[in-house]
C-alpha cells in the first residue's frame, strides 16, 4: 500500500535546546512533588511550595521561548514528530502520571498527605484553615491554566481573539474558581463557584444543595438565585447570541484547562464519523440522565421521600462516581496526551450537550466559510480539539454549524488560506452554502 | 455506463463524486498510481514540517469510496486504446470505458541544467517527491531552492522548519514579481529575509556541482558565485503530465487539448485539471490552469456534461490565495503585476509592513477591477459581487468593512485605508 510510503518517514523531530531545558525544569518540579509526597513536604512546606512553583513557571516559560523565536505565526512544526505530542513514550508517561494522581486524589487522598501539607501556608492565608486535597488540587489546576495559558498567548500572539479568550479563562479560573471560593470559606460562607452552573455542577440545583444554601442566609439565597438565573436565563440568551463558546472556551475551568494545558494535544482528537456517533450516544444520554435525576430528586423531596424513596439519591451518587470522578477527572484529564484535551467536553459534559443543542438549533453563531478558497489541506480538522471534520464543510463552501463546536477558533487560526471566521450574524441564512455567481446565473 | 477516471487528484475525484451525485446508477472507476486514496497535494509541505501526517491530508475516510460505489484502482495507466475504448494498466489489467476522464495532473519542470540528475536534486510535486525530500534532507545544513514562485517559497519554508539554511534563487527583480505588483513583492522579500532565508534576486541557476559520490555539493549561479549546499530544490513551475497519451490519437500541445466542454478531439474522452489545455481560451485566460480551484471547478462542469447536462467551463471571477511563510495572500479579480493603461490603483500598507491592501479600478468609470490582500482576509462572495457589478471603487472603499474577514477582535484597518485613499486620490468620499 502506497499510503504507507509517507508514513515511513522517520522521526526528524528534534526538540530545541531551550525546550529541553524547560522540560528538565518541569521534570524537576514533578520530582519535587514526589519528594514532598514522601514526607519532607510536611516539614518544609515553604521550601517545597516555592520550589514547585518556581520550577514549574520557569520551566514553562523557558519551554515556550522558542515560540517567541522569529516572526509570529502558526508554529506547529514538529508536532507530529515529537514523542511528547505524538503519543510517544513521554506522552504515555505523562498520561500515567496524571491518571495516577487522580486515582490517589479521589480514592486515596491520605497518600498525598505530604503534598497537601505543602499547601498549608497558602491555604491558611486564603481560607484561614489548613489545606485539604481539594485545595491542593485546585491550586495545581489553576497553576496549570496560568502557566500554560501564558504559553498559549505567546504561541498565538498574532491572533487577538486567542489572546483575549485566554486571558478570560485565566481570569475566571484564578478569580471565580480559586480565589473567591477560598475567600468565601474564610468568611465562613458556603463554598460556591460562580462560574459553574447546573447541569455541569449538577448538585447546584439539587434539593439538598439548595436546602443547605437557604440555611446559610442572604448570601445563600443570592447563590441559588445566581445559579438559577445562569442556568435558565443567561445560558440560553448568551448561547443564542454568541454560541456555546461564551462558556466553553471563555469561562469554564474544564475548558480552560483543555485550551491551555491541553493545547499541545488538540490534534489527538478522533475525527472519524464513528467517533461522532459515539459522541452523540454518550453526551445526550448523560444530559438526559442528569435532568431526570434532578427532576426526580425534587419530586421526591416535594412528596417527602414518597417517590422512589432513596433511589434517586443513589442515582445521583453513582452519577457523581462515574461521570464526575472517573470520566471528567481520570479519563478527561489523565488521557490528554493520548486522546486529546476535550474528551470530557465532547463525550461527557452535560453542560456542553445543553449548550450544543441551543447552538445547533437556535443561535447566531456560525463559522463562516469564505467562498471557494478552501484547499482541503486538513489543518482545520487536524487541530480541532472537538474532532469536528471542519474541512468536510469548508471544502463544500458550507458554514460549520455543529453542536459540539466550542468556538476555540483554532481552526480559523491554523487555516493557511484564511477560509474560516467565527462570527455571530443574523440567524437567517446561516446554513446557506456558497455558490459561485457564475453557477447561480446558470 | 462505465466511467473511468485517470488520476485521483482534486480534479479526478471531484469529477467522480459529482457524477455519483448526478447519476446514482453509473459505474465509476478511478485509476491512479501515486496513492491509493485521494489526498491533498496542497498539504504536502505540512507533512514535512510535522503539522500533519499523511492520513490527515486525506479529505475522506477510507470507507467512503466503497460506500459511494467508487472503485479505486491503485495502478498506472500505460496506454489508452481510444479506438476500442480501453485503458491498459501496468498490472496487466484492461478496463473498458464508456467515457474516459483524464485528470493526470502535472510533473515538475526541469530545464536541462548540468547536474540536475545528481542525488539531492529534486522537484516537489508528488508524495514520492516528499519522501525523497525527507531522505535527501536528513541531517543536512544548507540547501538551495530555485524558483521564486509558490512552490519555491513552500520548499524554503519546509527546509527552514528543520533549521536548514536556505538560499532562495529568484530570477526576477522581486519575489513572484510576474504576478505580484512591486510593493507586494517587496513586502514579501522583506518577510523572506526576516526568516533568515538568503534571498538572491535576479539570480539564476547555472550549474550543479557533484561531490565524488554523485551527490550535490554546491551550485554555481548565473553571477558565477558558488554556494555550498547538500540539497537543491527545483521549483520552476510544472507542466502537464501527458506521458500516457502516446499513440492514443488524443490531441495535445503543452497539455491535452480540450474545448470549453473539456472534450478532447476523441468522442467520450475528456480531460480536465492541470493536464488540460484549452484550445481557445477566453481573452486573458491562461490556456493551462494549474490550480487546485480551477481543477475543482473544471471537474464540476465536466461532471454535468458527462451526465447529460452539457455545461461549458467558465473561469468566472478570478480568485486565488496562498501563504508566504506567515503572511496570507488573497486576491480577487484580475490583478496583474503591472497596470493596464486604463487602470488606476491604490495601495496601502500597515506600519509594520506586513499587511497590505490594493484596489485596482478602471479609470474611465472608476469600476472595480479587483483586490490584492496580504495579511488580511476579505469575503469572496462580496468581492465577486462588487467586481461583477462593476461597483465604483469609491463606494467599495466606503463599504470596505462589510467584506472584512479577519478574526473577531482584530484591528480593523478600514479607517486607515479610507484615510489614505482620500489623501492619495484627493477625493471626497460621499459617506
Ligand atoms: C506543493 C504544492 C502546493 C500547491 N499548493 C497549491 C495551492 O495552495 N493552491 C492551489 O490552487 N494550487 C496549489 N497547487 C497546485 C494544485 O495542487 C494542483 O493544481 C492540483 O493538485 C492539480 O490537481 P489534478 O487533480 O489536476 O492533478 P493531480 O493532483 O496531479 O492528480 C493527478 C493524479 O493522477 C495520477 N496519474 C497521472 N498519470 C497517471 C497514469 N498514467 N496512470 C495512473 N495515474 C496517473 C498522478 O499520479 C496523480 O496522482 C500546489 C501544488 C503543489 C505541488
Ligand atoms: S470547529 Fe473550530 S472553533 Fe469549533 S471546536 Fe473545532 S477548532 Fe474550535
Ligand atoms: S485549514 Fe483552511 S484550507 Fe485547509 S482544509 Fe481547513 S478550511 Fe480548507
Amino acid at each position: 500500500m502506497s499510503d504507507q510510503i509517507s508514513l515511513s518517514i522517520a522521526e526528524p523531530g528534534k526538540s530545541h535546546p531551550l525546550q529541553k531545558t524547560g522540560t528538565t525544569l518541569i521534570a524537576m518540579a514533578i520530582l519535587s512533588v514526589f519528594i514532598a509526597l514522601f514526607g519532607p513536604g510536611k516539614q518544609h512546606p515553604f521550601i517545597f511550595f516555592w520550589l514547585i512553583i518556581c520550577l514549574t513557571i520557569s520551566g514553562t516559560v523557558i519551554y515556550s521561548l522558542p515560540l517567541f523565536k522569529g516572526p509570529a505565526g502558526i508554529k506547529n512544526n514538529g508536532i507530529m514528530h515529537q514523542k511528547l505530542t505524538n503519543r510517544g513514550a513521554v506522552a504515555w508517561g505523562i498520561a500515567i502520571l496524571i491518571t495516577g494522581f487522580y486515582i490517589l486524589l479521589y480514592w486515596f487522598p491520605y497518600l498525598l498527605e505530604g503534598l497537601i501539607r505543602v499547601m498549608d501556608p497558602l491555604s491558611l492565608l486564603l481560607k484561614g484553615k489548613e489545606a485539604n486535597q481539594w485545595f491542593m488540587y485546585g491550586f495545581f489546576y489553576t497553576l496549570a491554566i496560568l502557566v500554560m495559558g501564558f504559553r498559549f498567548i505567546v504561541k498565538y500572539r498574532h491572533v487577538r481573539y486567542q489572546v483575549i479568550r485566554t486571558i478570560s479563562v485565566m481570569f475566571f479560573q484564578l478569580g471565580f474558581a480559586f480565589l473567591i471560593p477560598a475567600f468565601l470559606e474564610k468568611l465562613n460562607e458556603p463554598e460556591f463557584y460562580f462560574s459553574y452552573f447546573w447541569p455541569l455542577k449538577y448538585t447546584y440545583l439539587f434539593p439538598s444543595d439548595v436546602g443547605n444554601l437557604i440555611s446559610s442566609g442572604n448570601i445563600g439565597f443570592f447563590m441559588i438565585f445566581w445559579g438559577a438565573v445562569m442556568t435558565f436565563i443567561a445560558t440560553p440568551i448568551l448561547t443564542y447570541k454568541y454560541g456555546k463558546r461564551w462558556y466553553c472556551s471563555w469561562v469554564c475551568g474544564c475548558g480552560g484547562l483543555a485550551e491551555t494545558a491541553g493545547d499541545p494535544y488538540r490534534h489527538l482528537s478522533d475525527k472519524s464519523l464513528r467517533a461522532w456517533k459515539i459522541e452523540r450516544w454518550m453526551v445526550y444520554p448523560i444530559l438526559t440522565f442528569i435532568t431526570l435525576t434532578t427532576v426526580l430528586l425534587w419530586l421526591n423531596s416535594w412528596k417527602g421521600g414518597a417517590i422512589l424513596g432513596g433511589i434517586s439519591g443513589t442515582f445521583a451518587g453513582w452519577y457523581g462516581f462515574f461521570i464526575g470522578s472517573i470520566f471528567s477527572g481520570v479519563i478527561g484529564t489523565g488521557f490528554y496526551p493520548i486522546m486529546g484535551a476535550r474528551v470530557w467536553c465532547r463525550f461527557g459534559c452535560p453542560m456542553a450537550a445543553l449548550l450544543g443543542i441551543i447552538q445547533r438549533f437556535k443561535s447566531k453563531f456560525r463559522i463562516t466559510t469564505n467562498g471557494a478558497q478552501c484547499i482541503s489541506c486538513g489543518n482545520c480538522s487536524t487541530y480541532c480539539e472537538m474532532g469536528i471534520d471542519v474541512r468536510a464543510y469548508a471544502q463544500k463552501g458550507q458554514n460549520v454549524i455543529r453542536a459540539s463546536c466550542v468556538g476555540c477558533g483554532i481552526c480559523a487560526s491554523v487555516c493557511p488560506r484564511g477560509v474560516l471566521k467565527l462570527e455571530n450574524l443574523a440567524e437567517e441564512g446561516r446554513f446557506e452554502k456558497y455558490k459561485r455567481p457564475e453557477d447561480v446565473k446558470g | 455506463m462505465h466511467i473511468v477516471v485517470i488520476g485521483n487528484g482534486i480534479t479526478g475525484i471531484t469529477c467522480a463524486l459529482n457524477i455519483r451525485k448526478l447519476d446514482p446508477g453509473s459505474e465509476i472507476t478511478v485509476v491512479s498510481s501515486e496513492s491509493e486514496h485521494f489526498f491533498s497535494r496542497t498539504a504536502l509541505m505540512y507533512i514535512y514540517m510535522g503539522h500533519m501526517k499523511y492520513e490527515h491530508t486525506k479529505p475522506y475516510e477510507d470507507w467512503f469510496w466503497k460506500k459511494n460505489r467508487i472503485t479505486l484502482i491503485h495502478s498506472h495507466v500505460n496506454f489508452i486504446g481510444a479506438e476500442f475504448k480501453v485503458v491498459n494498466l501496468e498490472n496487466g489489467r484492461m478496463l473498458h470505458y464508456s467515457k474516459l476522464v483524464i485528470a493526470s495532473g502535472s510533473v515538475p519542470n526541469r530545464f536541462g541544467w548540468p547536474g540536475q540528475d545528481l542525488q539531492g536534486v529534486q522537484g516537489l510535486y508528488s508524495l514520492q517527491n516528499l519522501n525523497e525530500m525527507e531522505i535527501n534532507t536528513r541531517g543536512i545544513r544548507e540547501a538551495v531552492v530555485v524558483g521564486g514562485g509558490l512552490i519555491g517559497i513552500e520548499m524554503a519554508e519546509m527546509l527552514t522548519s528543520r533549521n536548514i539554511k536556505v538560499h532562495l534563487l529568484v530570477r526576477e527583480k522581486n519575489y513572484w514579481s510576474n504576478i505580484l505588483p512591486e510593493e507586494e513583492a517587496r513586502l514579501i522579500n522583506r518577510h523572506i529575509c526576516e526568516h533568515h532565508i538568503n534571498l538572491l534576486l535576479e539570480t539564476e541557476l547555472k550549474e550543479i556541482i557533484s561531490d565524488e559520490f554523485g551527490k550535490v555539493k554546491s551550485i554555481i549561479t548565473s553571477h558565477e558565485n558558488s554556494i555550498d549546499c547538500q540539497f537543491v530544490g527545483l521549483a520552476v513551475g510544472v507542466k502537464p503530465n501527458i506521458d500516457l497519451l502516446n499513440n492514443s490519437g488524443i490531441e495535445s500541445n503543452r497539455g491535452i487539448l480540450v474545448n470549453e466542454y473539456l472534450e478532447t478531439n476523441i468522442p467520450q474522452v475528456y480531460a480536465a485539471g492541470d493536464c488540460a489545455e484549452f484550445k481557445y481560451p477566453e481573452l486573458n485566460d491562461p490556456p493551462v490552469e494549474q490550480l487546485w480551484y480551477t481543477g475543482k471547478m473544471q471537474a464540476e462542469a465536466l461532471a454535468k456534461t458527462i451526465c447529460g447536462q452539457k455545461t461549458a467551463y467558465r473561469r468566472g471571477t478570478w480568485f486565488n490565495s496562498a501563504k508566504f511563510l506567515d503572511i496570507e495572500y488573497q486576491t480577487y479579480g484580475r490583478m496583474t503585476a503591472s497596470l493596464d493603461e486604463n487602470q488606476g490603483t491604490f495601495y496601502w500598507e500597515n506600519r509594520g509592513g506586513k499587511k497590505s491592501f490594493r484596489v485596482t479600478f478602471n479609470k474611465q468609470d472608476r469600476s472595480l477591477v479587483g483586490f490584492n490582500l496580504l495579511g488580511l482576509r476579505f469575503r469572496q462572495a462580496l468581492a465577486e459581487e462588487w467586481i461583477i457589478n462593476k461597483k465604483p471603487v469609491d463606494q467599495c472603499i466606503i463599504e470596505l468593512a462589510k467584506g472584512w474577514f479577519d478574526p473577531e477582535f482584530s484591528k480593523l484597518f478600514t479607517k486607515d485605508i479610507q484615510n489614505k485613499f482620500l489623501s492619495d486620490t484627493n477625493l471626497k468620499l460621499a459617506v
